[in-house]
């Protein structure tokens, strides 16, 4: 049996690149919406448990991880205007910069928030690192819940930005044709803005428990 | 000699083993930290763990991510089209490959094989249920059974799903592929470590929680209750990425002059049903990983005595697994809109309002999800709201049948077996949706929850929404993928063997749940009086199964055949007959045109499409 007739002629059948790109934004901006309902259903789940109480957390860090991460937006607008207008370097040093201050803050979650290494320091009257653990009931679930899921999605960005870094490196992308970069920049501010949302349901909303 | 070489090299086998290295090397590697750390010995984060690496063994071993991989070191791929060079055109469904049909195809055989798996499943714990007492099986491997049987089945549906959205939308729409060939070829493939991982829990101590994995009741299941819960989370990576190539195809790839009401109507069926897919699968995504690591490591959501709430557990799955029938049910009834026009030789009755009657469908079908829990300590300020937006699912359900009398009303009927099934769809649905309603009142809902009535109607919806419809597409378009007709006898026969076998199975099943007979009990009192119905359900689900091999027999030994098809045996307007059977690799060698209405049968002068002549270029 042949279900599929055969023949090698592929001329005449290749997508063009205008087309490919109409598919490619409308397939990201779904695929962000798709993912709209994976934050939502957190939210959720934080709002059902917690309501409208919260654990106790250091603000100072908070607000130091939740500034880092919306300055490193700027810089990944930077980048990407910059390869619009074929100036490679601002382009390649905004990914760069971008990439370390999301690495800051995942430092900021995993390291000092969660404290996966147990260290204690106490400067300018803070605690650096936190005291919440994952099995302290359901503000431990909730909380290393979201800030783990957006954490995978922050280190899947960074990733993503050095592999665009490394291929502009290598003179990849151009002012006419830089899909890598739009797709990069979107979901990275994508995933900038969630956090807009999860920051005050952690940190502000409620009071103390 | 040659085929076994093929196969142990095909991407099918390559994945299975790189799941297994995976796994294996995800296990050892958080058995070997945790011991490090001096954490007492638990294995289920390694097994978790290994779990997961292993879909991703699969995926690498199977071929799957070669040319994303390629692209992360900036390397140009482009698209192999296809057989592969100095090998059998057959061994392209065991490869990866990135055709649509190709990959349609893929899921459909795969779709049929894990239907048949499952179908067996039902059929040893039926054989249990024949006679009070217990006779054939324990009560933990009845429990796995039926709690199989389910899952399977759903990921028999999805990947049914697949088959026909895959194959026929892209040929519908005038398009020659999906807008993501590579990504549709990564839907259809993540989803066979998922099935895998499912069976492999039935090994591990196999579970009791049914499919839908109640929380706490999963933290008291064995093992193998986790690799139930992967599996079913990595099929969601299938669900969406597939719904989003979908419609991003159907947005951005119509043929000329292909206006929305001008699409055929399963089109807009496939597209409600995406939408639903692209969402609500999220939401189960994420109960079910809680559910994972609550009990993996400790981690506090559902369990009471940590403070938790298994009633959101409910919420967060119900909003995905209420909508999910419909996910089946659209493409399915789309099917039946399809043909009905066709062999009654006459227009769609209320083209629209069938199309917007599958969005209002998906649209309502996320504002009921919480019937499910009228009996589980549901606020009454929720229940009845949730009683009266279920109700209203009847509304569009209700325009699609009366649409489908219109259609049928004073046609010229001619009764193949494509045909055959349709109407025997459109029987069962009945079935399945008068009996809805009795369930979605609370008052009654709460005599008939958790029995038997419950088991009778879900089949009927699901049988008649999406089992007949399919059966249904595979005949109607068998012979436009092999390019032979199948042997109508054989379809007759299969139709009159399945359809009564069906209506007493599903019958049968709604009178033992009222008279008190409960779902999901390996056990029942021989003083409830139904034990001869139990046989007749027995004997009816056998019926179906011997019905559905000689489907898969005649499918199979028709495709050896020499005789050549009709090209448009239906005498159907859709593009999709207008070319030669099999499909041409790239669909459409000229592009064609819409310029009429697609359903306009009977009516003469009225052409759906025009062949554009070849542009030159
Ligand atoms: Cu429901």
């Amino acid at each position: 049996m042949s279900a599929v007739t055969t023949h090698h002629d592929a001329h005449g059948h290749e997508v063009p690149y205008e087309v490919q790109l109409r598919s490619n934004r409308l397939g990201l901006w779904l695929f962000c919406f798709s993912e709209v309902f994976l934050f939502l259903a957190l939210l959720v789940a934080r709002f059902y448990l917690w309501g409208n109480t919260r654990p106790e957390l250091s603000q100072v860090l908070g607000l130091l991880t939740t500034s880092i991460l919306l300055v490193s937006s700027f810089f990944m607008n930077r980048a990407e205007t910059a390869i619009a207008h074929g100036d490679r370097k601002t382009f390649l040093n905004g990914l760069l910069i971008t990439a370390l201050l999301g690495t800051l803050f995942f430092v900021g979650v995993v390291v000092m928030e969660w404290n996966v290494f147990g260290l204690e320091l106490e400067l300018f009257g803070v605690e650096w690192f936190g005291h919440l653990r994952p099995t302290d009931g359901v503000f431990g679930g909730v909380f290393f819940a979201m800030t783990g899921m957006h954490a995978l999605h922050v280190l899947s960005g960074i990733v993503f930005i050095l592999i665009v870094w490394a291929n502009g490196r290598k003179g990849h992308f151009s002012p006419e044709r830089h899909w890598g970069v739009e797709a990069c920049a979107i979901y990275w501010h994508y995933v900038d803005v969630v956090w807009v949302f999860f920051y005050p349901a952690l940190y502000l909303i409620g009071h103390v428990a | 000699m040659k085929a076994l070489w093929y196969f142990l090299t095909s991407s099918f086998t390559r994945g299975l083993i790189g799941q297994a290295i995976f796994t294996a090397i995800g296990m050892t590697f958080v058995n070997a930290i945790r011991s490090v750390m001096g954490l007492e010995a638990n294995a289920e984060p390694g097994v978790v763990f290994g779990a997961l690496l292993g879909v991703f063994g699969f995926l690498l071993g199977a071929g799957v991510l070669t040319d994303w991989i390629k692209w992360i070191f900036g390397k140009e791929t482009p698209l192999r089209h296809g057989p592969p060079q100095g090998k059998p055109e057959w061994t392209r469904y065991l490869n990866v490959d990135y055709n649509h049909k190709v990959i349609g195809i893929q899921y459909g055989y795969t779709s049929l094989l894990v239907l048949l798996v499952g179908g067996l499943f039902a059929l040893i714990f039926r054989i249990e249920l024949a006679q009070p007492g217990m006779t054939l099986l324990t009560n933990d491997q009845y429990n796995t059974l039926f709690s199989a049987h389910g899952i399977v089945m759903i990921t028999a549906m999805l990947l049914g799903v697949g088959a026909m959205v895959n194959y026929l939308v892209p040929l519908m729409i005038g398009a020659a592929d999906m807008a993501f060939p590579r990504l549709n070829a990564f839907s259809y493939w993540v989803g066979i470590p998922a099935v895998v991982l499912i069976l492999a829990g039935m090994v591990v101590g196999g579970w009791d929680t049914g499919w839908v994995g109640y929380a706490p009741l999963t933290f008291r299941a064995p093992l193998g209750v986790q690799l139930f819960l992967l599996g079913f989370y990595v099929n969601g990576f299938s669900s969406i990425a597939g719904s989003i190539n979908l419609i991003v195809t159907v947005a951005t790839m119509r043929a000329k002059g292909m206006t929305l009401f001008r699409m055929p109507i399963f089109v807009w069926a496939a597209i409600a049903a995406a939408i639903i897919q692209m969402t609500a699968t999220q939401t189960v995504g994420v109960a079910l990983l809680m559910n994972v690591t609550e009990r993996a490591i400790g981690l506090s959501f559902f369990n009471p005595a940590n403070g938790g709430d298994p009633l959101l557990y409910q919420h967060l799955f119900w909003f995905y697994s209420h909508p999910v029938v419909y996910l089946f049910i659209l493409p399915g009834l789309g099917v039946i809109s399809e043909l009905l026009p066709v062999f009654s030789r006459k227009p769609l009755f209320g083209y629209k309002w069938i199309a917007l009657s599958s969005l209002g469908i998906a649209l309502v079908g996320f504002l009921v999800w919480a019937h499910h829990m009228f009996v589980a300590g549901l606020d009454n300020s929720l229940r009845i709201p949730f009683m009266i937006s279920t109700l209203f699912v009847a509304v569009p359900t209700g325009v699609k049948f009366f649409s489908w009398v219109g259609t049928i009303w004073e046609g010229k009927i001619s009764l193949e077996t494509p045909m055959l099934f349709v109407l025997g769809a459109i029987s069962v649905f009945l079935i399945g949706g008068v009996t809805g309603p009795i369930l979605g009142t609370i008052p009654t809902d709460m005599h008939l929850h958790d029995t038997y009535w419950v088991v009778g109607h879900f089949h009927a919806t699901m049988f008649g929404g999406f089992i007949f419809p399919f059966f249904a597409a595979i005949y109607y378009w068998y012979p436009k993928i092999t390019g032979r007709m199948y042997k109508e006898s054989l379809g007759k026969l299969h139709f009159w063997l399945m359809v009564p076998g069906f209506w007493v199975m599903s019958l049968g099943q709604m009178a033992t749940g009222i008279m008190g007979m409960r779902r999901r009990i390996a056990d029942y009192d021989p003083a409830l009086g139904v034990q001869n119905i139990h046989v007749l359900i027995t004997l009816a689900a056998f019926v179906i199964g011997w019905s559905v091999l000689i489907m898969v027999y005649n499918l199979v030994s028709s495709a050896r055949s020499q005789e050549l098809a009709d090209p448009n045996p239906w005498r159907s307007r859709s593009p999709e007959w207008q070319i030669p059977s099999p499909v041409p690799e790239f669909n459409y060698d000229v592009p064609f045109e819409v310029v009429g209405d697609p359903y306009d049968y009977g009516l003469s002068g009225v052409a759906y499409i025009r062949m554009a002549p070849a542009s030159g270029d």
